[in-house]
């Protein structure tokens, strides 16, 4: 909880227009968006590839902002919803032939019910018990994707091919392509109704839980209900996030989803910075890149100079992409005034 | 003035029961009875540990009473939850301040208005035209509330970075932005220096009188009390020791034992 607090509190960020605490300016989300658009066309398949899969997991590491930046509450069970929602979109598409863009919003939808029901048990912890007791789902949900009455729709250890879908209209683009940008239109209208919601009187009071359970009930918050929704609404979209992943992984097996994942979404969060949306991606960029990068710079020791990069980041920007971001504006402006 | 509302409100606004409160043995409130009339400051004084505190808290639903009961305009509150208290009109603040300290005044004074708005997340996530009509009249409450509080230049800044008496008002705006018809004051003068809680009481008694309020006043400071109240009720251990205006009670001999002790000791 503490840690959570100090990473927002301590954001110099004391002057800036609250809206600009969570999102971005106008310029520099034009600025990224028509990166996004752009950067697809001159990109090798493998790269656009890498790159839906920044979006996807952007998205899941958006989620868990939401529910930890947002509402104040733990969790390292996300690799759980991951894992239905990337189900729920497999067994949909391969079993039952059902167009893949209306798969995910079932995959939403399931998942927020998941996570709104999870959500009930867990009212009665906070901090790390809510850790721990998300830690618990993660552990067991490859298990039970392993379940052998449902094996016959989910393919059990060994898993579910999924088939990549097409261009449609005729157009000429590859799949991965045509993937990418499926994938970037779902993950912006998604962060666009995250921003929304976080800037509503819904994420008001989810913030103000975060910040003080007595007094947002004094104000009026039902606090068990928002905490509840919170977890649905990080759930359903982190389901979301797993059926995109499914779809273009093309493939779904139990051990893809273990708490490994759920570790590297919250250490996305914390390296994009808790509480800061847009953080997301940066930190999503790092739990798929710097893996990489550790591995050119040594084969064998790759875990260990990840350790140390990791190390660094959190050493030097103690509140992520969040704090570069803010330092980087102040640097802007000291350069106008001069 | 006590009098003259004591005669004209025949039904008090909110009326304390013969309320009880034990805590595994230990009785905290042992059948304190008073009425709040529309209008009224009322002070509730007493040492250390005389049960102020658990009172307060009994009104703002922290605590359930053992027996007795809590009226609002004729209705008993005790069946709520804490998070329904403040839709029948009761706000409060709080002791050492529990502001959002993450977030801005203007979004501390907005989350004041929860119980008077209404929304859904989905509504909220697509910025519906009724979430817009909704925040656009929501805005201009906490506008006015910042400048009736002289907060405006302060109204983006976050919290937690405010001097301590800025942050009392504050808190004072954010209970204001519920409408209350009741405003619970828990020791609002606690940290403040002498000037400071002068302009507090002038402050309290402006609020009554433009935004016809009602306060009750759980206070330390017996000059703020016995300045601004119309009406006050002392307690000492869990009992109510005296009621009358604030002259009856400081003149009251049980009232000067509990504070000074008596002559014996």
């Amino acid at each position: 909880m503490s840690a959570v607090e100090d990473v927002v509190t301590e954001a110099p960020a004391v002057e800036a227009v609250p809206k600009r605490a969570m999102t971005l300016g106008t310029g520099t989300s034009v600025v990224v968006l028509l990166l996004l658009l752009v950067v697809p066309v001159f990109a090798k398949n493998f790269v656009i590839f890498q790159l839906t899969q920044l979006l996807y997991l952007g998205l899941a590491v958006l989620a868990l902002n939401i529910l930890t930046g947002g509402s104040g509450q733990f969790s390292l069970g996300q690799s759980a919803f991951y894992g239905i929602g990337a189900y729920i979109t497999a067994v949909m598409m391969e079993q039952f032939n059902i167009p893949y863009f209306l798969c995910l919003p079932v995959a939403g939808v399931l998942c927020f019910g998941v996570g709104f029901l999870f959500g009930q048990p867990a009212l009665r912890l906070s901090g790390v018990y809510l850790a721990l007791a998300t830690f618990a789902l993660a552990t067991a949900m490859p298990q039970l994707l392993k379940l052998n009455f449902l094996e016959k729709w989910t393919g059990g250890v060994q898993g579910l091919v999924v088939t990549k879908p097409d261009a449609p209209f005729g157009l000429k683009m590859s799949q991965d392509m045509w993937l990418y940008y499926f994938t970037l239109v779902v993950v912006l209208a998604i962060y666009i109704f995250s921003v929304n919601l976080l800037r509503s009187r819904s994420g008001r009071a989810f913030m103000a839980i975060r910040d003080n359970e007595i007094a947002a009930s004094a104000m009026g918050v039902n606090v068990a209900l928002y905490k509840t929704l919170a977890f649905g609404v990080s759930a359903g979209i982190t389901g979301v996030a797993g059926g995109l992943s499914a779809i273009a992984v093309q493939f779904v097996a139990p051990d893809s989803f273990t708490i490994t994942l759920a570790i590297q979404l919250f250490l996305g969060m914390v390296v994009g910075g808790v509480g800061w949306l847009p953080g997301s991606i940066i930190g999503a960029a790092f739990i798929i890149f710097v893996p990489n990068i550790a591995e050119g710079i040594s084969k064998g020791l790759s875990g260990a100079v990840f350790g140390v990069l990791l190390f660094l980041v959190i050493y030097l920007v103690p509140h992520g992409a969040r704090q570069v971001a803010i330092l980087g504006q102040q640097f802007a402006s000291r350069l106008r005034k001069n | 003035m006590t009098q003259v509302q004591l005669a004209q409100g025949t039904s008090p606004l909110l009326a304390v029961r013969d309320v009880s409160v034990v805590f595994g043995g230990i009785v905290a409130l042992n059948g304190v009875s008073f009425d709040m009339h529309k209008g009224q400051i009322l002070g509730l004084i007493g040492p250390n540990g005389a049960g102020k505190t658990t009172l307060f808290n009994c009104l703002s639903r922290l605590y359930q009473p053992s027996s007795g009961d809590i009226l609002m305009e004729g209705a008993s509150i005790l069946k709520r939850p804490p998070h329904r208290i403040a839709e029948i009109g009761i706000g409060r603040t709080f002791q050492n301040v529990a502001l959002f300290p993450n977030l801005s005044v203007m979004d501390n004074v907005r989350v004041g208005t929860h119980a008077r708005t209404s929304s859904d997340i989905i509504s909220d996530s697509l910025r519906l035209a009724w979430i817009r009509r909704g925040e656009s009249s929501v805005n201009k409450k906490v506008h006015e509330i910042l400048s009736y509080l002289d907060l405006e230049e302060v109204a983006h800044t976050t919290v937690s970075g405010l001097p301590f008496g800025t942050q009392k008002r504050v808190e004072l705006a954010r209970a204001l932005a519920a409408d209350p018809k009741i405003l619970l004051l828990d020791e609002p003068a606690g940290g403040l220096n002498h000037e400071e809680v002068y302009i507090l009481g002038d402050l309290i008694r402006k609020i009554r009188d433009e935004r016809h309020m009602t306060v009750l006043l759980v206070e330390h400071h017996m000059g703020l009390v016995m300045s601004i109240a119309d009406h006050v009720v002392a307690l000492n251990f869990g009992k109510k020791l005296a009621e009358g205006t604030p002259a009856q009670v400081q003149a009251d001999p049980d009232v000067i034992k509990a504070y000074l002790g008596s002559k014996d000791q």
